[in-house]
């Protein structure tokens, strides 16, 4: 990067340097001390907190890994941790899919260009704007049994047979939220494969068309390739943004995972333990939720470490 | 193509009815918004009769929504300010000098873009129960700056180091400090890479409700999206008033969005493929 040319003024801005040169030092302090204090201070305290008895919020005693164990090991703790990660796969699988699997087709729609593209851009995005309090009150709202607008349409359409109590049964709650949560996501999805579209050479489509290829053999062997690291990307963000869920759990459907903990999402149950409400009453179990914030913690730290892995090779690549 | 003769209507459908369903339940929001909680009950689809502003009256008497209002607009406005100065400090640092640790650095605030920091809420209370910052804005404000830090030193020193060193040389022979150098040589000629991290941190410090969930129970202290909270919990049978609340809480970013879709959209991609 640097310009050989001028090596005798790189000499002396040396120089000049020299007295000011510690001044600098303090240039990454402020941001060096808000970050760790505020993030990476926390999370290293929640590890240790997870070997603790604790009392509310008073720490206890050392109990080494008993907080894991019974993470694991003992009901109602352990049923409830594998019925919440199963939630967080279907989030995710479902996300994936939904999500994003519509939003490359869109994206490559727009792609083609059809008329109206800023439109479509604009109306997909829209729905990210938004709080996603609001988002899960909006949809809240309408997929109320009685006055909400889906079960009105539904019967519009004369499709009376499918009206439902969308978030009070247990078997069509956690799949509502999912979908809310990919009509909130999916204009976000378009853009990252948008622009991975638009950064593929126009001169591959034409040869490809010199050589007889056609529309799907077209995407088969020249969109789909060079789009592996869109696809990484938007895999890797669904893939930790579905095992951190809470807000819109959260905003739908409360703490406590209702209807029959059908919505219990892992981030949902650690915030029960961490702040009351866990066993019915306000007891709060500090020590649990702390073991299974690492738990969590490891969990999506693994495939944050290939995120990254991958960032910095194509860095290099660049 | 061979495909596109037929294929073309097809996508058009398939496009708009995606994007109709993306916008249909705000355009629902906003409309029910003017209606009686009767008149949604008994003609949810249907446009409302008259354009009366009853509901939003109703609205500013049931909640302090002013008050909400400017607890975000400050809350909000302060973060990205830290943000952008301390980030553009940081984000110098790395990108233009060549100290042993400066990867280090990097990857340190790189590595806290992906950490779950929902995990650490417990330590965090008692955090800001020591430093006396429950029920106050600055702890919104501080977990705001500390969760935009990692993505913007990375969007700012990657646009550092695209930036040609000459200027800044010449500044240096000239005398100015460090500081001078990158309030008065470097930032202006940063403004998108600023403009970028000011979009993705404003939408995000001004939609979240997570922290303030945790560390706001005041109700004058709320952000407006915890004051959604307290008015659903409340008012939860005034359809009116609620579709009236939520569209009150998404209209400023709406209107922002309008004024600057492109620089909207375009930011906040750059921020996750940079």
């Amino acid at each position: 990067m640097k310009p050989a040319t001028n090596s005798n003024s790189v000499v002396k801005i040396k120089k000049e340097r020299n007295w000011k040169r510690w001044t600098i030092h303090l240039f990454p302090i402020p941001a060096l001390l808000i970050y760790g204090l505020f993030i990476v201070y926390p999370l290293f305290a929640a590890l240790t907190y997870s070997f603790f008895d604790w009392k509310g919020i008073v720490r206890g005693e050392f109990v080494g890994l008993k907080n894991f164990k019974d993470l694991f090991t003992l009901e109602p703790f352990s049923g409830l941790f594998w019925n919440a990660f199963g939630h967080n796969i279907l989030y995710f699988v479902l996300q994936m899919v939904f999500q994003n699997g519509l939003a490359f087709i869109l994206a490559y729609i727009i792609y083609k260009k059809v008329k109206g593209s800023e439109f479509l851009k604009i109306a997909y995005f829209l729905p990210r704007l938004l709080s996603v309090i609001v988002v899960g009150f909006l949809w809240k709202l309408i997929l109320n049994p009685n006055y909400g607008a889906l079960n009105v349409i539904l019967e519009k359409l004369g499709l009376e047979q499918f009206q439902k109590a969308w978030l009070g049964d247990p078997d069509t709650a956690l799949i509502s939220i999912i979908l809310v949560n990919c009509w909130y996501g999916i204009g976000f999805g378009v853009l990252i494969f948008l622009a991975g579209l638009q950064s593929i050479p126009k001169e591959l489509f034409e040869a490809g068309k010199l050589d007889g290829a056609d529309g799907l053999s077209m995407i088969r062997k020249i969109v789909l390739p060079l789009m592996v690291p869109s696809f990484m990307i938007m895999t890797v963000l669904t893939f930790i943004q579905s095992f951190e869920a809470f807000e819109l759990v959260y905003a739908m459907q409360g703490s406590q995972g209702e209807p029959y903990h059908s919505t219990d999402t892992l981030a949902i149950y650690f915030y029960r333990l961490a702040f009351g409400g866990s066993a019915g009453g306000s007891t709060t179990a500090v020590g649990l939720g702390s073991a299974l914030a690492v738990v969590l913690f490891l969990f999506i730290s693994f495939f944050t470490a290939l995120y990254l892995r991958y960032m910095q090779k194509k860095q290099v690549d660049m | 193509m061979n495909h596109t003769i037929w294929t073309r209507p097809f996508y058009y459908v398939f496009a708009f009815l995606i994007a109709s369903i993306s916008i249909y339940p705000i355009l629902l929001m906003v409309l029910s918004s003017f209606k009686t909680s009767a008149e949604i009950f008994t003609s949810p689809l249907s446009l409302p009769k008259t354009f009366n502003l009853d509901t939003y009256r109703n609205l500013l008497e049931m909640i302090p929504f002013t008050t909400y209002f400017m607890n975000s607009v400050f809350v909000s406005v302060v973060s990205v300010l830290l943000i952008l100065i301390t980030s553009s400090l940081a984000a110098f640092y790395i990108a233009r000098f060549t100290f042993v640790w400066n990867n280090i650095i990097f990857f340190f605030f790189l590595m806290g873009m992906m950490l779950p920091i929902k995990l650490g809420i417990v330590p965090l209370f008692i955090l800001m129960k020591d430093l006396n910052l429950l029920n106050s804005l600055w702890s919104l404000i501080f977990m705001y700056v500390a969760t935009g830090i990692p993505l913007s030193i990375l969007i700012l020193t990657g646009f550092f180091r695209t930036m040609p060193r000459e200027l800044e040389e010449a500044a240096r022979i000239d005398g100015a400090g460090n500081l001078r150098i990158l309030w008065n040589v470097v930032l202006p000629l940063m403004r998108p890479a600023l403009g970028t991290v000011m979009i993705i941190q404003f939408i995000q410090s001004w939609n979240d409700f997570f922290f303030p969930l945790i560390f706001i129970t005041d109700d004058l202290k709320k952000t407006i999206p915890v004051g959604m909270l307290s008015l659903f919990g409340e008012y939860s049978a005034d359809w009116g008033a609620l579709f009236a609340g939520l569209t009150l809480a998404s209209l400023p970013m709406i209107v922002l969005f309008f004024i600057a879709s492109k620089q909207f959209m375009e930011g906040l991609t750059q921020g996750a493929i940079k």
